[in-house]
């Protein structure tokens, strides 16, 4: 557990040492949520229309290439090895590295959204549920997208084929996010989509840790 | 030595001259059973005409895009627990076979979905599942052919295929959700209509022969693939013997 | 008869292309299939060819 714990503090020291990968990630949302804009047309009530898909849509790209670097960094300096024979369990390894990247790249995602959100004319009753949607919805996308780069570990050609891997798994997420995010713009409840979000996340919880420490293990030997 | 694992392709192969002819024999009647029963025997559908003719085509390649991965995952799972170097050759063998179904199977659901809806593509739950299941075949078959060593792409391809087994169902669950939530006013669905036994023959005539068609393709493509497998054994310890000659 | 077989009630060009793929994709795949395995134990009989079998 004290494994875990300083692996997830060495990885958020690194990243706030060097906050330019932090910043490029955050950047290269803006800008892509900006390109819809200009694929679209600046009428704000068809900007309305699309805007929690769009910004959606951009976050899970964003969060896609962050992946690359996620275990790729460890197989090149050897450090991938010392992970796997470690005494603490690989499956407690990889979740300290996923909560170390969700804290690093998703979590300004989330914070830097509403700012999106505003330019795409979002509804007003829209943002909580936004905000809800991206913190429940997040933590799926980075362990789905773990396993995905523990796969793709020593690939010939690797960010192509990791958003082959991973886009698939991430479509249940975005279908309940944007219906959530939509739903209480229509007045509804967003309480089921959240629950099954929520649930959702579970699942990725209980299932990628295993999968991604299988890929790690056979990527090492 | 393992001699287990040199022994068992040698009784596949056994196995396969056996089965083979029998396989492809199958198909062959089935599917001409199939042809004639489908386009010539059938009757029209009373509301979809003609076009239900369609449906003999789509819907046993639809069943195969599952079965074909569900084989897939079989073989995944015996590649990682026991290492059998038998289910690490099949999945790759077979996933082009699944995948060509799949395309199938959506090429056909959008010719009979033009008539039927007057326009190509329709986001419909059932051809949205098959499209994201083509996805997963695309991507199996691309980290399969990533890395250098081909034993590691069949390993991580199998992680790669279970978990596509776990998650198929979930993203099957949410696209019906999602379809659900967009429905317009009224849509007909791609299903076979009340199945009449008229129908059913060519339906099942079908689906037998591209199972048969399945069975034989991937005994020949099983082989194919061990017999890579041996051709590559034998180039490395080809260079393995050349470099110790140089070396004494 | 036969016009009229083949018009497949106005349906035609729908019909026949779903049949027509389906024919072409598992004709494609029999026979990309049996080749590449004729072609790979070809390529071991020659290399197996030089070589002492039981070595």
């Amino acid at each position: 557990m004290s494994a875990a714990l300083a692996l997830v503090a060495r990885d958020v020291r690194l990243a706030l040492r060097t906050p330019a990968e932090t910043l490029t990630i955050l950047a290269f949302f803006v800008i892509a949520a900006t390109l819809f804009a200009f694929g679209i047309g600046p009428e704000p009530q068809a900007l309305a229309r699309v805007a929690t898909g769009i910004v959606w849509v951009v976050a899970l790209l964003a969060c896609l290439i962050s992946l690359d670097r996620l275990f790729q960094a460890e197989a090149d300096d050897g450090s991938l090895d010392q992970l796997v024979l470690a005494p603490a369990p690989l499956e407690l390894l990889v979740l300290a590295k996923c909560l170390a990247q969700w804290l690093t790249t998703a979590l300004p995602l989330v914070v830097v959204s509403p700012l999106v959100a505003t330019m795409l004319q979002l509804s007003p009753h829209g943002y909580a549920t936004l905000l809800a949607s991206l913190l429940l919805g997040t933590p799926s996308l980075t362990l789905f997208g773990a396993v995905g780069a523990a796969l793709a570990v020593g690939a010939r050609k690797g960010g192509a084929l990791l958003a082959l891997i991973v886009l698939p798994l991430y479509v249940p997420v975005l279908i309940f996010a944007v219906a959530a995010v939509e739903a209480s713009i229509a007045g509804l409840s967003p309480r089921p989509h959240l629950f099954l979000l929520a649930g959702l996340a579970v699942f990725a919880l209980t299932l990628a840790p295993f999968a991604a420490s299988a890929a790690l293990r056979q990527a090492s030997e | 030595m393992n001699w287990h694992r040199y022994a068992s392709p040698a009784n596949f192969k056994r196995l396969s001259d056996r089965l083979l002819p029998w396989a492809a024999g199958g198909a062959a009647l089935f599917l001409a059973a199939g042809v004639w029963s489908g386009l010539v025997v059938s009757p029209a559908d009373y509301q979809q005409g003609e076009t239900v003719r369609i449906m003999y085509v789509h819907v046993p390649a639809a069943w195969m895009s599952m079965f074909v991965y569900a084989n897939m995952a079989v073989a995944a799972a015996a590649a990682l627990v026991w290492r059998h170097p038998l289910a690490e050759v099949a999945g790759r063998a077979i996933a082009p076979v699944g995948a060509a179904f799949t395309f199938l199977c959506l090429v056909t659901g959008s010719l009979w979905g033009k008539p039927m809806w007057g326009t190509w593509w329709v986001w419909d739950a059932r051809l949205t599942s098959v499209l994201i299941l083509f996805f997963v075949y695309l991507a199996y078959m691309a980290l399969n052919a990533a890395f250098d060593e081909p034993e590691r792409g069949a390993r991580a391809s199998a992680v790669l295929a279970l978990v596509g087994a776990i998650n198929l169902p979930v993203i099957k669950f949410s696209v019906d959700w999602w379809n659900t939530l967009h429905q317009p006013a009224s849509v007909t669905r791609l299903d076979a209509p009340a199945i009449d036994p008229s129908m059913l023959a060519p339906l099942l005539a079908m689906a037998i022969g591209f199972t048969l068609f399945f069975v034989a393709v991937a005994f020949v493509r099983i082989r194919a693939e061990l017999v890579e497998r041996r051709l590559e054994a034998l180039r490395h310890a080809r260079v393995a013997g050349e470099a110790a000659a140089e070396r004494t | 008869m036969m016009a009229a077989f083949l018009d497949m009630g106005g349906y035609a060009a729908f019909v026949w292309p779903a049949w027509l793929l389906s024919a072409a994709i598992l004709v494609a795949v029999s026979v990309s299939s049996v080749r590449r395995l004729r072609a790979l134990e070809r390529e071991l009989a020659e290399a197996e060819g030089g070589r002492d079998p039981h070595s």
